[in-house]
């Protein structure tokens, strides 16, 4: 007799029903998107907050730089100049009326020596932004001043000025760079991340559900009908499909509420992200043309195969883990002696996400990388890390028969370590206590 | 009379400890058969073994001729002493679903179920949780799960623990209406007085070891010890009283009669029958009480366990 669509049905609808679970259903998405507003509100308050910076400047001829177009782009910092005072007095001034900063030019015998006295005074510890601005403009201005001292046209250097960015190409002609290969790696950890998000989330709730037989003590009848086996399955499945249910709604409802509050409060959650990210990427000099780059990417993207190997591996990976937690509720008979096993369960998840990380990154082939792409445990998130960079079908396969019938074998495994562990009420189990357990 | 259940030298261990030691019962079909045994003995093993819950280490368990199998559980009812039911889960919806793994149709269940509802009065907690109910009503729902497929076999282990004296003995009319239907019952308990009511055949498993089975009069008839509880009246009881300590084993009993006689339990030496004791002691005064004394399961459970240490 199969009752495993049964017991899946039972135990979806159980957890779908249930009044926490979809309270959480529609809170978290709330609580979240609530935080990201109230973060990205925060850090536009701060950035809003307006500033004068007095500037005395002893050489009369480095602070005019700061009075061009360039350095007014920036609205919410005004620059004053002082003249005619000594640094005291300014000192004074600046903290009378409460400005920012008093920044300080002292007047020295070569560029050299300017560069090195140059101070900035403030009454708390200034923002490292401001600093860092006030940096670049004084050395691109010093810069200037010394090459004018030397007799060199500074149009030449300007122009002669290269940026190399090296352009990498396989030998079949698939073409990569720097971008590229860090945008496949940073797919691969998204997807690593994901999956450790959706263990720690609902293999909790499997371990919670392995349990529930043996607290309400219907353990012997359900075990009287139907195979450890079927039932652990049954949960293992049952459960996921509730928690994919719930990460759906989370997806659907959270990007409702994110286009409404965007619309709303006119706060630009996804634009200002992204337009930071491209002048990253512009400032780092790197002569990027970013919509060609993204065209590109995506051209050398294995696309079908990546996609179909994430459900793949983000599916068994999913599995194999959570018939892990399976076998810990197997193996206690309430939740608070499951400490002890879940550190051992998530090492090596968290193994795969670093080193696999690291490795990858170093060479997407290598031995290390490789061998982490096989064994089950860590598959599923170094075998997507590596995939954007190119992994023989026959590869993927056999990593995949790997994950699965570990996946397997874990259930049979905890089935075992269920039929006698049911029999046991109120016995804590050690490791060998279940290693004892599986020669029953 | 045929078997309808067959467990021949059955062997479980767990690790050093052995739960089974080569232990056959032969349950007759259509019998109430009472599993005893002191607490640990292995009833409990062995019942579980018979559910497929675990299996034997060595021998054969069969259920009408065949060897267990799979199938096989559709053909038992099983109540354990360790019971419950999920909680949060609707009385109906959880009825239908216990119902289905037995292996019934959905339909079939419900149709059941309103019948078993309806006989026992509960047709209005189809919709409330098990939480919401007393011990003594989710018991009902339980016993209701039990036979709700119409098992062979049924086993029920301390059937009567947590339900009130009225219950208690509704449950026992139904267990003896289904034994007429034609299931076979399997009890196991330490009630002895539900025994010697409902039981026909008993199997007392001691330390693993089976030391004791058969049909109940014939345990009794093997247990008896020949002895008969007397109330006679004489001239001289005194006089009597040694007259008999010269002839037979006696030793005094207490019974209730309203007449001022001398009361005893006298047991028959060798070679006497119950019609020499008779003759004696009408020879002797006025034989107002004489009674075989049959001994109690309750009796034999403790002797037998006692020998047994």
């Amino acid at each position: 007799m199969n009752h495993l669509p049964l017991i899946i049905q039972r135990e979806y609808l159980t957890k779908v029903r249930n009044k926490s679970f979809i309270i959480m259903t529609f809170l978290s998405p709330l609580i979240f998107i609530g935080l990201i507003s109230l973060v990205v509100y925060l850090t536009q308050l701060n950035k809003n907050q307006e500033r004068t910076i007095s500037i005395l400047d002893e050489t009369g001829k480095i602070s005019e730089v700061f009075l061009t177009e360039n350095a007014q782009k920036d609205e919410m910092t005004t620059y004053k100049l002082l003249t005619g005072i000594t640094l005291e007095e300014a000192k004074k001034q600046v903290q009378e009326t409460e400005e920012y900063g008093l920044l300080h030019i002292r007047q020295m015998a070569s560029t050299e020596e300017i560069a090195r006295q140059i101070k900035f005074y403030s009454e708390d510890s200034p923002s490292q932004k401001i600093i860092s601005k006030l940096e670049a403009i004084l050395s691109r201005k010093l810069t200037q001043e010394t090459l004018l001292q030397n007799n060199v046209d500074i149009d030449v250097v300007k122009n002669s000025k290269m940026n190399v960015s090296i352009g990498q190409e396989t030998f079949t002609g698939e073409r990569t760079s720097k971008f590229i290969n860090y945008s496949k790696l940073g797919f691969g950890f998204a997807a690593g991340y994901l999956l450790f998000m959706f263990i720690i989330i609902y293999g909790n709730m499997i371990m919670r559900s392995v349990i529930e037989e043996k607290t309400n003590r219907i353990i012997e009848i359900i075990i009287s009908s139907v195979k450890p086996i079927q039932l652990l399955m049954g949960k293992i499945i049952g459960t996921s499909l509730a928690g994919i249910t719930q990460f759906l709604m989370w997806i659907v409802f959270g990007g409702i509420l994110l286009v409404i509050i965007s619309f709303v409060f006119g706060i630009d959650l996804i634009g200002s992200q992204a337009a930071e990210q491209q002048a990253l990427l512009a400032q780092q000099g790197a002569d990027v043309n970013f919509q060609v780059q993204i065209t590109e990417l995506i051209n050398s993207l294995p696309i079908v195969n990546l996609l179909a190997a994430f459900f793949i591996f983000f599916i068994g990976g999913y599995l194999l883990y959570s018939s892990l937690y399976a076998a810990i509720g197997a193996a206690v008979d309430n939740e608070t002696d499951t400490q002890q096993f879940m550190m051992p369960i998530l090492m090596p998840l968290i193994l795969a996400v670093y080193v696999g990380g690291f490795t990858v990154l170093d060479d997407p082939h290598g031995t290390v990388a490789t061998v982490f792409s096989y064994i089950p445990f860590t598959s599923p998130v170094v075998m997507l890390m590596r995939i954007p960079f190119g992994v023989p079908i026959w590869e993927q396969l056999i990593s995949i028969l790997l994950l699965y019938v570990t996946f397997v074998g874990t259930v049979w495994f905890a089935s075992k370590i269920y039929r006698v562990g049911i029999l046991m009420y109120g016995k804590k189990p050690s490791y060998k206590e279940i290693f004892k357990w599986l020669k029953y | 009379m045929s078997s309808i259940l067959q467990a021949k030298d059955v062997v479980k261990k767990y690790g050093d400890y052995t739960a089974l030691n080569n232990v056959s019962i032969d349950v007759p079909k259509g019998s109430i058969f009472g599993l005893l045994g002191p607490n640990g003995a292995g009833k409990t093993s062995l019942i579980r073994i018979i559910n497929q819950i675990t299996a034997p280490d060595s021998g054969q368990v069969l259920l009408d001729g065949e060897p267990l199998q799979q199938f096989h559980i559709k053909d038992i009812g099983y109540m354990p002493e360790e019971r419950g039911l999920y909680k949060s889960m609707k009385v109906g919806e959880q009825a239908l679903y216990l119902a289905q793994l037995k292996g019934l149709s959905k339909k079939e269940a419900r149709a059941r179920l309103k019948y078993w509802f309806e006989k026992f009065e509960i047709s209005d907690w189809w919709n409330k949780k098990i939480q919401e109910l007393s011990k003594g009503m989710a018991q009902k729902i339980q016993f209701v799960v039990t036979v709700l497929h119409q098992p062979k076999l049924l086993i029920f282990d301390e059937p009567f623990s947590g339900f009130d004296p009225i219950n208690a003995n509704r449950i026992k009319d139904e267990i003896l209406q289904l034994r007429d239907e034609g299931a076979t019952v399997i009890f196991s308990t330490h009630r002895m007085e539900s025994v010697e009511e409902l039981c026909d055949h008993i199997a007392l498993i001691h330390k693993s070891n089976k030391v004791l089975d058969g049909k109940l009069t014939d345990v009794k008839r093997q247990y008896k010890s020949n002895t008969y509880q007397v109330g006679i009246g004489a001239a001289d009881n005194l006089q009597l009283r040694s007259m008999l300590n010269e002839k037979f084993d006696v030793t005094d009993a207490d019974f209730k009669s309203i007449n001022d006689d001398l009361k005893v339990n006298i047991q028959l030496k060798n070679g006497d029958t119950a019609n020499d004791l008779l003759s004696f002691l009408t020879s002797k005064g006025q034989v107002n009480h004489f009674v075989e004394v049959i001994p109690s399961v309750n009796d034999i459970f403790i002797q037998t366990v006692e020998n047994n240490n």
